[in-house]
């Protein structure tokens, strides 16, 4: 029972971070259509950009520089550089985003260097909020709780109930009507893209420090997000909620649940032993693959509902 | 001009052509003594190269200062492989193809099985041209039992070695420990080694919690840490290397896990920023070396020479073993009067030289597996010399003597006809 209380807090926790990190690619993938593989390196700048301006002038500023700053790249990126790609169509795309993440990553070494970085929770959050059975529930995890839920609720209405956000949403379905009433849907994009990156920066600000900030985090990161992004759907910010959740709980209970195929059928009366056909696989503990799982679901996911949970787009 | 133009590439040609040529005589007669070393220098794993590279090249300095081997200076000549074998393969090609006579890889035990594979081919096809396989960090045991080769070294101790080190730390008030490993052959391996020799030297000792996870794949370790405490465990044992080590440890002290992580890697660079101050006392290190020996020895000149790496580097120095093999290399081609691997890889075998920390070291003759003295480092508050600038560093716990490691081998090897 402690156990199972205890990862549904950790499950919240993780899910909310991956919902941070994958919030802003969800945006930038339905909106244009861009696949981004550069948008976990835009999670590692933002944990940069967190440390180096921490070291200076301290955590909280850091919390609203480094975002500003990795929309500003965003915007820069998608004004001089995608913008031109984009009319070679997506592949190209794509293969641009590839090239940049590899680009930022070295980017990172050469500027920060190989070894990770001591950035660190600030002290007033360094602390157990309460006790959950004996484990201590760390401040920082119910500030990342707090953080994410007060961005998913800002995103939601930003897009819900204001002027730019049915813009938005409007361009998302039909850009040249858009364009032909005379809104800049060029520049929507712009808005859109720094918007998913201050998103991205702002989940490298806060799972930095709860994570470790070193050169190889975009790349461990980067496709964990994918998956959440195409299995909650395109197009659904909504979709993205509940699939990041639902991976971080998946994940996380895969861990502590003990259980194999054959304690499964062990249950049905069936006996495996080591003379049973695939006795390696029906033997196999969960939390052995428990880190699998997300991709499991993700090529069900495209078998049974290509769209995704709540999906209003094509992938 | 166009004439000018064809004139110098000619020359160059020429040029080229002439010093490809002699290439094999210099290599084999004069000038240094190339090492092609092979491991990743780009991708996330970058950090372990380079690293190894820069104090490689600290340890040259000295050792070519000190005369090199009979009378030539050593240089190692890199190689990135990417983690990939294939790569690694290449380098070998190149090695070979420049007539090097030794070829030095530290990270992957997998690549270390296709280098081994590689050189003993290339050996039996080139009888004039051999190469010798310095591995100075694949540890998975099999390296020196089944497929151990008679042209491959290793220079650190090998995973059974490692677990042993670690069960023999282990305090008597720790009876239930918990056992969390990567799911591939080192991981594997630490996995069911530690187990034999807990049933071996500490049978009082209960297995509580027996783990393996994908190599890479876990981000979020708190769920671990939550089941590892539900277990009652008092240790927790694990050869995690790279993220899976610095994000299991950090999750555990966020959660407050109070307990002794016994590791192998967390003494390696990026370990102690992952870990912080909160680790003070609580995480261990099995390893060949740390800075602070030298000081609890009196070791007065290694510390010095340490010291001065430091004060030249934004890291520390834990490649200790490192030049205990350039030792080990210079005393074999000296006492062998040669360059030529056949030479030397006969005087490597059996020799036994005296480290940079005093102690008498060996060299196998039967596995070619390195028996030196082995330490288990804890990361602790006031010492001399912190690592990575946290204000901790490591201090000797436990020391665990070369007569104690001596493990049997199961090594049957294949000498070359003399």
């Amino acid at each position: 029972m402690e156990v199972l209380l205890v990862s549904l807090l950790n499950g919240l926790v993780y899910g909310m971070l991956l919902f941070m990190l994958a919030s802003g690619l969800t945006l930038i993938f339905s909106m244009m259509g861009v696949l981004n593989f550069a948008h976990a390196s835009m999670y590692m700048l933002g944990a940069y950009f967190a440390y180096s301006v921490s070291r200076v002038i301290g955590f909280w500023p850091a919390l609203v520089i480094a975002p500003i700053l990795c929309g500003v790249l965003g915007a820069l990126v998608e004004m001089y550089a995608l913008r031109r790609v984009h009319l070679n169509g997506h592949i190209a795309e794509l293969l641009f985003t590839v090239g940049l993440a590899f680009i930022i990553e070295k980017g990172v070494q050469m500027a920060w260097g190989l070894l990770p970085v001591p950035y660190r929770v600030p002290p007033v959050l360094d602390r157990a909020l309460f006790h959950v059975y004996g484990s201590n529930f760390h401040a920082y995890r119910g500030f990342m709780l707090l953080i994410s839920i007060l961005m998913f609720v800002a995103i939601w209405l930003l897009l819900t109930r204001t002027r730019i956000g049915l813009v938005i949403q409007a361009a998302l379905t039909h850009p040249e009507m858009v364009g032909a009433l005379g809104h800049n849907v060029p520049r929507v994009f712009t808005i859109v893209f720094a918007g998913g990156s201050v998103l991205a920066g702002l989940a490298g600000v806060i799972g930095g420090n709860y994570l470790v900030t070193e050169p190889s985090m975009a790349a461990t990161m980067g496709p964990i997000v994918f998956v959440v992004v195409v299995f909650g759907g395109l197009g659904s910010l909504a979709g993205c909620f509940l699939a990041s959740l639902i991976m971080g709980l998946v994940q996380t209970y895969a861990v502590v649940l003990d259980v194999s195929f054959a304690d499964l059928l062990a249950r049905l009366g069936l006996k495996v032993t080591s003379a049973t056909p695939l006795a390696e696989v029906l033997t196999m503990p969960l939390p052995r693959v428990g880190a699998l799982l997300p991709y499991l679901m993700l090529i069900l996911v495209l078998l049974i509902k290509p769209r995704g949970l709540m999906g209003t787009r094509d992938t | 001009m166009l004439q000018l133009k064809r004139l110098i590439a000619l020359l160059l040609v020429v040029v080229i052509a002439l010093w490809t040529g002699t290439g094999t005589v210099t290599a084999q007669q004069g000038g240094t003594i190339k090492i092609m070393y092979t491991d990743p220098l780009s991708g996330p794993f970058a950090q372990v190269g380079d690293q190894n590279l820069q104090q490689f090249k600290y340890i040259l300095d000295y050792i070519n200062g000190r005369g090199g081997a009979v009378g030539r200076k050593f240089e190692i000549v890199s190689f990135d492989n990417k983690s990939q074998p294939s790569e690694a393969l290449l380098a070998l090609k190149a090695a070979t193809d420049q007539n090097m006579p030794i070829i030095m890889q530290c990270s992957g035990s997998n690549i270390a099985a296709a280098l081994i594979e590689g050189v003993d081919k290339h050996n039996e096809r080139n009888p004039n041209n051999r190469i010798v396989y310095v591995n100075c960090g694949a540890v998975a045991t099999e390296l020196t039992n089944e497929k151990c080769s008679y042209w491959h070294f290793r220079m650190d101790a090998h995973v059974g070695m490692k677990a042993e080190t670690m069960v023999r730390a282990l305090p008597k008030e720790v009876t239930k420990v918990y056992l969390l490993n990567q799911d591939y052959l080192f991981g594997q391996s630490v996995q069911r080694d530690v187990k034999t020799f807990l049933g071996k030297l500490r049978p009082d000792v209960k297995v509580v919690g027996d783990e393996l996870i994908p190599l890479g794949k876990v981000k979020d370790f708190s769920p671990y840490v939550t089941k590892i405490k539900a277990s009652g465990a008092q240790a927790l044992l694990t050869g995690n290397w790279g993220p899976d080590m610095t994000l299991l440890i950090k999750s555990g002290m966020d959660s407050g896990l109070d307990m002794r992580y016994y590791t192998m890697y967390a003494h390696l660079g990026g370990g102690a920023t992952a870990i912080g101050p909160a680790g003070n006392g609580k995480v261990r290190s099995v390893m060949a070396f740390h800075e602070n020996i030298a000081v609890e020895t009196g070791k007065t000149d290694t510390e010095g020479w340490t010291r001065q790496f430091r004060s030249q580097h934004d890291f520390d120095f834990y490649a200790g073993g490192f030049r205990t093999i350039f030792e080990f290399l210079q005393a074999a081609m000296n006492k062998a009067g040669s360059t030529d691997p056949i030479k030397f890889a006969a005087a490597l075998e059996g020799l036994t030289i005296t480290d940079m920390l005093g102690h008498q070291v060996t060299m196998r003759k039967a596995d070619h597996q390195i028996l030196s003295e082995y330490f288990v480092g804890v990361f602790t508050k006031g010492v001399k010399y912190d690592s990575e600038k946290t204000g901790l560093g490591w201090k000797t716990e436990a020391t665990v003597l070369p007569k104690d490691l001596d493990q049997p081998n199961t090594c049957n090897m294949k000498r070359p006809a003399a």
